[in-house]
């Protein structure tokens, strides 16, 4: 899975979509729900549901970091599957809230 | 990551919220997303290449960016104050390229090689035609999002690129999706060929917070926007803040709606921000520094820095008043000394950055280094506390007999004198030292001698900063944004040493 800068991804098991701010530092397979997330443009395959409780959820316009390889996503939609990289949680990014500039 | 996306978001996330123009006639942000489709699906029609932009602040603006996001086309507001000889050059420029141009000023820009022409109003109904829904239109270039035409204060405009990549990390980096509360509304009043109103239209997408454009700038018609739009977030170059201050010093208003004003594009003159604070106790006020080439903001003074600045008697504290805060956590700011070396606390150099919205990059000329570091050629200094002091332009500054000297410190000091409403000081050709420094003044009321002048100055600065040269003057030459010409005050001055 080629995780670039900008490319489009969703979740194979919820309404998740993400896309990649920071590519990781060596390959990875990025997963939501513990299933590889597939490319944006793919059919979800049916059948497939979130087979366990999550810890965590896609929240929209959330970003979430992989501190290993220092992975960022931008979540584009929301979904209830929590997001992970070879099976790491990936974190949720707190940003520092900023006042408005322009 | 594509700025189109953050339109698609917020339009998901909450569609009915009002995005633009007036509560009366407002769309919402799902109408914006249909409404930027269909205009990409019909400018794409139109004919290839860049989708300019030339015309007033407008609904049609937001639509032409997205429009143009989604094409895949770079966007290229114009100036519409220049020129017809000048904006015809420049729309040259931007072949091939399909022009969304005000009705009225068609006639200006008619037979140019390359160019379509269409009007803003066929083109603001086409976006609201459903024949045009199903045509899902090509991402030919995805790169570049916008060229913006640099001011050209010291030359021929340089088209300046930003990449999709470099403006939507600048917006998600520095706003929170979805942060604004319902009822939040923006007024944007810098033009659409000025970088903070394109990052306006996209960092009050992906906020959620409706926008009410101003047509073009007036400090009357701002006011009566921001009282009856029950304003609550706008930014102003320093020169509107001033003259916004005014009116409504004048009209006893206080707008009361008003809860945060940026400023930014240029120097805040001390005396214009007190004032500001005083007159607006109930608003958070926010120093915004950046340039074109950085997609917008790269530090700011933020709401409490301003209230402990003015709230102290510490000089070192209230100088922070004129600072331009801290950077942005996203980007790194280093002051670099004559050989490239970073040089430490309260030392002068040139301002360099580097981060993810940095794009440091002109029409095939890439200007950032090996590590990605971009030259802004602003002259400033960080103090201790890492907070930023902006100078000026280093072409700015002034070589007087082997000293550089720069004009930012010494107009300071001259505004501060209360028969002193406005001042520019400049290099003037000089036999003996190289450069002597002259002054431009503005009196207030009845005009001070060049002696009592002198006199300020030297008292609180080195004589080799005292200006040789003093001109008395009504007014002087700003562009609509704000920015000081001083271009045509050195020339005025050369003209004078040769004659």
């Amino acid at each position: 899975m080629d995780l670039k800068p900008g490319s489009r991804w969703k979740s194979a098991v919820c309404d998740a979509e993400l896309v990649v701010v920071r590519p990781p530092s060596a390959p990875g397979v990025l997963e939501c729900g513990g299933q590889p997330v597939i490319a944006h443009s793919a059919e979800r395959p049916a059948g497939q549901a979130l087979a366990a409780a999550q810890d965590g959820a896609a929240a929209i316009g959330k970003r979430y970091a992989d501190p290993t390889t220092g992975l960022e996503v931008l979540c584009a939609k929301p979904g209830k599957g929590a997001l992970s990289l070879d099976g790491r949680p990936l974190e949720l990014k707190e940003a520092k809230k900023l006042p408005a500039s322009d | 990551m594509h700025t189109a996306l953050l339109l698609e978001m917020i339009a998901g996330a909450c569609p009915d919220r009002l995005a633009l123009a007036g509560r009366a006639e407002g769309l919402t942000f799902a109408e914006l997303e249909l409404r930027a489709r269909r205009g990409a699906a019909w400018l794409a029609a139109q004919g290839p290449g860049t989708i300019v932009f030339l015309g007033l602040n407008g609904p049609a603006l937001p639509k032409a960016i997205f429009a143009a996001g989604r094409l895949g086309r770079p966007f290229a507001p114009l100036n519409y104050r220049l020129p017809d000889a000048d904006l015809r050059k420049l729309l040259a420029r931007t072949a091939p390229s399909v022009a969304i141009v005000d009705d009225d000023m068609l006639p200006r820009v008619a037979g140019v090689d390359g160019v379509a022409l269409v009007t803003r109003s066929a083109f603001e109904a086409a976006a609201r035609d459903p024949a045009h829904d199903a045509a899902e239109p090509e991402a030919a270039d995805p790169d570049i999002a916008v060229l913006l035409f640099t001011s050209g204060t010291t030359g021929e405009p340089k088209a300046a690129v930003l990449r999709h990549e470099n403006l939507a990390s600048y917006v998600i980096s520095t706003v929170e999706f979805m942060g604004a509360e319902e009822g939040e509304a923006a007024l944007v009043s810098v033009p659409p060929y000025h970088i903070a109103g394109v990052s306006a239209v996209l960092t009050g997408v992906y906020g959620g917070r409706r926008t009410v454009h101003l047509p073009a700038f007036t400090p009357e018609a701002w006011v009566d926007a921001a009282a009856a739009e029950a304003i609550t977030h706008a930014m102003l170059v320093p020169t509107m803040l001033g003259r916004v201050l005014d009116v409504l010093e004048a009209r006893g208003q206080t707008l009361p709606a008003l809860r945060a004003l940026s400023y930014g594009g240029g120097r805040m003159p001390a005396s214009v921000i007190e004032r500001a604070l005083q007159r607006l106790p109930h608003v958070d006020f926010v120093n915004a520094y950046g340039l074109t080439e950085t997609s917008s903001t790269i530090a700011m003074l933020g709401p409490d820095d301003h209230r402990r600045a003015i709230g102290s008697t510490d000089p070192a504290v209230r100088a922070r008043l004129g600072s331009v805060g801290r950077p942005l956590p996203s980007v790194e700011i280093e002051v670099r000394g004559p050989a490239g070396e970073a040089v430490g606390a309260n030392v002068a150099g040139e301002v360099h950055v580097r981060g993810p919205q940095v794009a440091g990059e002109y029409l095939g000329r890439k200007l950032t280094d090996a590590e990605g570091w971009f030259a802004t050629r602003d002259a400033g200094w960080l103090d201790a506390d890492g907070y930023l002091f902006i100078e000026g332009r280093l072409d700015d500054v002034i070589v007087r007999g082997g000293e550089n000297i720069s004009p930012g410190e010494i107009e300071d000091v001259l505004r501060q004198h209360p028969a002193v409403a406005d001042v520019a000081v400049v290099g003037a050709p000089d036999e003996q030292w190289g450069e002597a420094v002259a002054a431009f003044i503005v009196p207030r009321g009845e005009a001070p001698s060049a002696e009592t002048l002198s006199a300020w100055v030297k008292a609180r600065l080195r004589s080799t900063k005292t200006p040789e040269i003093w001109a008395f003057r009504p007014e002087l030459p700003y562009n609509d944004t704000g920015k000081l010409l001083r271009r045509v005050l050195k020339a005025e001055l050369t003209s004078r040493a040769a004659a």
